[in-house]
């Protein structure tokens, strides 16, 4: 779909590394470009035409972001540079303060290292328990073991909304109605779900929120936290300086601005939030629905294709979503993508940043194809071809 | 060496290495663990040192043909040699692998990787085992 809006296509790659990075369509590159040519200027500051051309724009993009996520207003969005920020932001900034002792905190071996490993540092630093609910036998997530391994101590479910290995679309909804009534705060690491599904902070009672825009079409460098409007009160900015404060003297008072401009001191990036904005608004004109079933169908099919090759081991078959975790047998995964390379095949080998994962997997490392809704038919008959060579491999390779 | 006697030795060394199954501290061997910052290779590498001698070589873990046959290669070619002569193997084996100046008769086998440097992403591949016996080098220095 809409491979014509790509400028990296025109490269003949073929790009299965989704979960890393995204490309970018050309509308998303435009409209960068167009605010350093036109109106490059900074923001809530100067009291010129462009500059006011800027600040608008780039509160415009906090209303497209709300409406993108279902939130109820534009003051609880939050720029910032990617989702590690706003994890640590919240993790920090939040529960630094909010957890106590002993309390727990749910959360999955399958999370990536921007979630697991702050509450790691939590857990040292004020002793709250990180509680690992179990995956199913297809490396998973249930309703229901998040449901049985809540205690009258947890606290939190921080979660990611699709798994970056596994790529399992999580129950939001349902593990959201379940926090909503037991009084748990629900954390959601939308970093692989908000690219590929729709979402509805408000209808999913999710609670904090974060994603990066690079991921979604959008440029590198630009995330956004989601808050409740209620929480983010009681959260403390991290980092201090221009924009963010009301006044300060030099007898150490200091008044801060109010959500959410509190939280974005300095100098934004002005043009990545622009960038971000382009790339929402083609989202939704594509419609993540769409997106959604026509990376399940490419799974579908690379999947059910497989199943003729009997030296490829898919972890993942019939987990619904877009990834397909793959080994060639004996072949180790670096080498496996290295192959595939040399075919113009970008994919992904390694523990992809879930390194805790690697306790459930049976193995340790994977190639991972993760697809977006510009990949195509062809590109994964492409993809089988070079496997149904893969005997030559180390005569390719090596 | 043309490029298919190369490949043969590097999958051969790759499929049945040498010296594979660690011995740990408890047998008396020096240990480093060799996790590439850049890739996903992760091996252990220990040396067993007598009388300023290697006297004996292991390793184990998961990486890729070219790491995991370099290090095959390199331990075999360890054994036996002192310390010097070892440090000397090692900057000898780097100098190949990053295009510098290196004395072509000590090499043997680790000619094999001789055109790595084609491949930029591989040298990282190719320099995990000599990296690895550097560091137990240095350890032993302050020992
Ligand atoms: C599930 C998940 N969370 C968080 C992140 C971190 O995103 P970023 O590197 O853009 O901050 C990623 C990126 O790989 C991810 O897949």
């Amino acid at each position: 779909m809409h491979r014509e809006d790509f400028p990296f296509l025109k490269t003949g790659l073929i790009y299965f590394d989704n979960g890393a990075t995204s490309l970018k369509p050309k509308v998303v590159l435009d409209s960068m470009q167009e605010y350093y040519e036109k109106y490059c200027a900074n923001i809530h500051r100067g009291d010129y035409g462009i500059s006011y051309r800027a600040s608008e724009i780039y509160e415009e993009t906090r209303e497209v972001c709300k409406n993108f996520i279902g939130a109820s207003s534009k003051e609880e969005i939050i720029f910032t540079s990617g989702a590690t920020q706003s994890l640590n932001q919240i993790i920090f900034g939040f529960f630094k303060k909010y957890l106590k002792k002993g309390d727990e905190v749910l959360i999955t071996k399958a999370e990536h290292a921007s979630l697991l490993l702050p509450f790691l540092i939590l857990e040292k630093e004020i002793g709250i328990h990180l509680v690992y609910v179990p995956l199913s036998k297809d490396y998973t997530l249930h309703y229901e073991s998040v449901l049985q391994a809540v205690t009258a101590k947890t606290k939190v479910v921080a979660i990611s909304g699709i798994s970056n290995v596994v790529g399992d679309r999580r129950p939001l909804h349902e593990i959201g109605m379940l926090c909503k009534e037991k009084g748990l705060i629900f954390l959601v690491d939308g970093a692989q779900s908000v690219p590929h599904e729709k979402t509805n902070v408000v209808e999913d009672h999710i609670d904090f929120l974060a994603f990066s825009g690079h991921k979604m079409l959008g440029p590198t460098g630009i995330g956004v936290l989601y808050g409740r409007k209620e929480l983010l009160e009681k959260m403390e900015p991290l980092q201090y300086g221009g924009d963010m404060n009301q006044s300060f003297s030099s007898s150490g008072e200091v008044s801060i601005k109010s959500v959410p401009f509190r939280f974005e001191a300095g100098t934004p990036p002005i043009a990545e939030v622009i960038g971000l904005k382009s790339a929402i608004q083609y989202l939704m004109k594509i419609g993540m629905e769409n997106i959604q079933s026509h990376e399940a169908n490419l799974k579908k099919y690379l999947v059910e294709q497989l199943k003729k090759y009997p030296q490829i081991e898919v972890y993942n078959a019939n987990v619904n979503g877009g990834n397909v975790i793959f080994n060639i047998r004996d072949v180790f995964s670096q080498d496996a993508a290295i192959y595939l390379d040399h075919f113009g095949i970008c994919t992904r080998a390694g523990t992809h940043c879930a390194k805790a994962l690697k306790e459930e997997l049976p193995v340790q490392n994977t190639v991972r194809i993760s697809f977006y809704f510009y990949n195509t038919k062809e590109e994964v008959d492409k993809l089988l071809q070079a496997l149904s060579k893969s005997d030559t491999l180390y005569d390719v390779i090596l | 060496m043309d490029q298919e006697f190369k490949r043969e030795l590097i999958l051969e060394n790759y499929q049945h290495p040498f010296h594979r199954g660690l011995k740990g501290e408890e047998d008396g061997y020096l240990v480093k663990n060799t996790n590439n910052e850049s890739c996903i290779d992760n091996l252990d590498i220990s040396l067993k040192i007598e009388k300023g001698r290697i006297i004996d070589a292991t390793f184990d873990g998961e990486a890729c043909a070219i790491s995991t046959s370099a290090t095959s290669i390199l331990l075999r070619k360890l054994v036996g040699l002192s310390i010097e002569e070892a440090k000397e193997l090692v900057e000898n084996y780097e100098k190949m692998i990053e295009e510098e100046d290196y004395d072509q008769e000590k090499m043997g086998e680790l000619l094999a990787y001789q055109d790595i440097y084609l491949q930029p992403n591989r040298k990282t591949c190719a320099l995990l085992p000599a990296n690895a016996v550097s560091e137990i080098m240095k350890q032993l220095k302050k020992q």
